[in-house]
């Protein structure tokens, strides 16, 4: 891909500086702890958790483009495979350091990795995620190399089942918690694998315009408009979890005191849910694709920015505002204490915790980025295709 | 990890063995160690990590390697501690050594008696 | 062929009599360092009872207790407890939403036999031993904190700032998580946990649940006492009374 050098570095520089402030909060909360943060005893992951799962399930939902080229043999997804499996990576990286990142022990890494826990879902969430990054860069070898390309169907198959199951992990880190009314919920690990297909479809949107605007080249607007119908699909099939998730919630009588507060009167968490989610990240980007004088290749970028400004919202409200709601200790009682019982939980995030999320993005842009200039990522479409 | 660089430190630093530019530690009361003092040097992180798990994980709490078994004999008599200045008995040879001391991140480094005495 | 086979079983030897004679002094030394003292076994079952009839509205003595013997601050250094400070045990203010009555209670990690936190840590940090107390092993925990988003009684606490001039007893520092020990440092001398002896009106009782002989065994057998969030079936050490 052929930018123009000063373009490309100025891109680099931009995204380097972004790691850096990132990892300069990472510094500064293993100095100080992280009382620099706005995390506290009540809400235990914050905002790095919004960006690290936000990132870790995009990058398994990217791959969807690359598991219709090869699983389902569509010849202008195919095409894409190759971009599919680095923005995968380079978001799964991404996710992953802001995670290490912000351990209360970044430094013990190595215990994580020498202790093993077979009961613990964060202990099969690190061999799911190091089997996505090792499948995925042999997939992406064998659709690289020449000789290895009879292999790339096993292998994007193999990718396809992986990231089903990870996804599933993901869903699950949350699925298993339950004395927390906000998760303990089955309904989590398909509601998270129908969201990546969204989040991960309107990342590769982006990411593919963007690039294709940078070095200069046309897009063709009709494989756009079909890619966008995806997307607006997905981005429903997404809803539809997500409802029915609050509705089960909402039958379950000792529910609704939860749901009353993050659909109605929780403050900011109804607020990001409706104006952010529902608004910004469902309703418009469906205008924007479906409606007859838009879904131009413009209308669906904008969607997908849309999507994935709606998914960051949809997270803080699941992620914190599902903490911040009481844990029901005493059923029946109302509870008071110096500990939060019974009330709800204040939480502000901070600027490293701005600054450590936004480093994942800039570190999974660094490496999209200063790949697709060294090796051959973007597709190449041939002209008049018909599957 | 850390004690295999440790080791691989000690075997490339003759220096023990010359007793050339060894630091001057103060040793507190000091006396007879629970091993010989130059195996100790080399092998002392293998008895506290044994130790450790042992107590935390088992309950066994008289066993002799433990750090405050250490620290009760090696604090300094001046500051009843192990760590906080250049010749402490901890702190003075890890600095020379360049190996960083996590111990003293949650554990004390003074001498129990002298630890309740300030409370 | 045969002499490559005979060259490497020869190789192999070597190398495994090596690795005895690095292993073997270590070994040794463990067998020197068991000595005479045993681990604590499952026959025993610490627990406790907590009557609340006895527990006073207001009185925080077992609170202060536990925040003096195990080193906690308890909010004293900085004029109040702050969200980010550790709190190991607390006193939980309670009114029945039906009848109006009102009780209060000290609540802490309730040691369960069934404890989410050690279903849910990745390196295997939070652990119970063999006597049924709930412990992070502090050597372990990376500071992840799903501990603390699995447990249920919100018994757990993050250590969020730099720690000095810890109780040798009772090592903590920044980064890990931490909980009531039941002060396993003064169990393990025989003593009982600080709240237990701190409390004016005897409310906690501690013992051995496994012992049919012992006083808390006795008293669950003959008044009614509860499990908080009993269908959870956590089976906790902790129960009370007039809950």
């Amino acid at each position: 891909m052929q930018f123009k050098n000063r373009l490309f570095w100025s891109l680099i520089a931009a995204g380097g500086l972004v790691v850096l402030l990132g990892l300069f909060a990472a510094h500064l909360m293993e100095e100080h702890g992280h009382i620099i943060t706005g995390m506290n005893n009540q809400i235990v992951w914050g905002l790095p958790h919004v960006f690290a799962i936000f990132m870790i399930v995009a990058a398994s939902g990217v791959l969807n483009v690359a598991s219709i080229g090869s699983v389902f043999g569509k010849a202008v997804y195919k095409a894409r495979a190759p971009l599919s499996g680095l923005l995968s990576i380079a978001l799964l990286a991404g996710g992953l350091t802001v995670l290490m990142l912000d351990l209360g022990r970044p430094d013990r890494v190595m215990v994580a990795a020498t202790n093993y826990n077979p009961t613990s879902v964060f202990a099969w969430n690190v061999l799911l995620y190091s089997g996505l990054f090792g499948l995925v860069s042999v997939y992406l070898w064998t659709m690289m190399e020449q000789r290895m390309n009879p292999w790339s169907r096993p292998a994007g198959l193999a990718v396809f089942v992986w990231r089903f199951i990870l996804t599933t992990g993901t869903g699950l880190i949350f699925a298993f918690l339950v004395a927390r009314q906000a998760y303990g919920s089955a309904l989590l690990p398909p509601m998270f694998i129908v969201i990546s297909f969204a989040w991960g479809l309107a990342v590769f949107h982006v990411a593919q315009s963007a690039i294709y605007a940078w070095s200069g080249k046309e897009h063709a607007p009709d494989i756009v408009k079909r890619m966008g119908n995806l997307l607006g699909i997905f981005v429903m099939a997404a809803l539809y979890f997500v409802a029915a998730y609050h509705l089960t919630n909402l039958y379950f009588a000792h529910q609704s005191g939860f749901e009353r507060f993050i659909l109605i009167d929780g403050g900011l968490y109804p607020r990001l849910f409706w104006w952010g989610y529902g608004l910004l990240g469902n309703l418009l980007p469906l205008v924007l694709i479906f409606h007859p004088s838009l879904g131009k290749t413009r209308s669906v970028v904008a969607a997908s920015l849309l999507v994935i400004l709606g998914g960051f919202a949809l997270l803080y409200v699941f992620v914190i505002g599902g903490q911040a709601y009481p844990l029901s200790i005493f059923p029946g009682y109302a509870a008071s204490s110096s500990f939060g019982d019974g009330q709800i939980a204040q939480y502000s995030p901070s600027l490293p915790e701005f600054l450590l999320g936004f480093g994942g993005l800039g570190i999974a842009f660094l490496i999209t980025t200063a790949s697709v200039r060294v090796l051959d990522f973007m597709p190449h479409d041939k002209p008049h295709i018909a599957d | 990890m850390k004690a295999f660089l440790f080791i691989l430190l000690l075997a490339a630093t003759p220096s023990w063995a010359a007793g050339s530019i060894v630091p001057k530690l103060d040793i507190g009361k000091g006396g007879q160690c629970v091993e010989d003092p130059q195996w100790m040097r080399k092998n002392h992180m293998h008895l506290l990590i044994r130790q450790r798990d042992e107590t935390v994980r088992k309950g066994i709490r008289d066993g002799k390697y433990s750090l405050k078994n250490c620290i009760e004999c090696h604090a300094s008599l001046r500051d009843d501690s192990v760590i906080g200045r250049d010749d402490s008995f901890c702190q003075g040879c890890h600095r020379y050594e360049a190996v960083k001391i996590d111990c003293f991140e949650c554990h004390s480094g003074k001498r129990k008696s002298a630890w309740a005495q300030s409370k | 062929m045969s002499n490559i086979n005979v060259q490497r079983r020869q190789f192999l030897k070597t190398s495994v009599g090596l690795a005895a004679v690095a292993v073997a002094p270590g070994m040794l030394l463990f067998e020197a360092a068991h000595g005479q003292s045993a681990a604590v076994s499952s026959k025993v079952r610490w627990g406790m009872l907590i009557d609340t009839a006895n527990c006073t509205d207001g009185c925080n003595d077992c609170v202060a207790a536990c925040n003096k013997g195990n080193g906690l601050a308890g909010g004293l250094n900085s004029g109040g407890l702050s969200p980010t400070d550790s709190q190991w045990m607390r006193k939980v203010e309670l009114k029945d939403m039906r009848g109006g009555r009102t009780l209060s209670l000290p609540m802490m990690c309730q040691h369960c036999e069934h404890p989410p936190c050690v279903d849910v840590c990745p390196t295997g940090a939070s652990f119970k031993r063999a006597d049924g107390i709930v412990l992070v092993d502090r050597h372990r925990c990376i500071g992840c904190r799903y501990c603390m988003m699995a447990c249920p009684y919100k018994a757990r606490s993050f250590v969020h700032e730099p720690l000095h001039d810890q109780n040798p007893d009772v090592p903590r520092g920044k980064g890990t998580v931490e909980s009531c020990t039941m002060c396993v440092q003064r169990i393990d001398r025989g003593q009982q946990p600080a709240c237990a002896e701190a409390c004016p009106n005897k409310a906690i009782l501690f013992g051995n649940l496994n012992d049919p002989e012992s006083e808390i065994a006795r008293r669950i057998r003959t008044v009614a006492s509860v499990q908080v969030r009993a269908d959870l079936g956590l089976n906790t050490a902790i129960r009370y009374q007039g809950l």
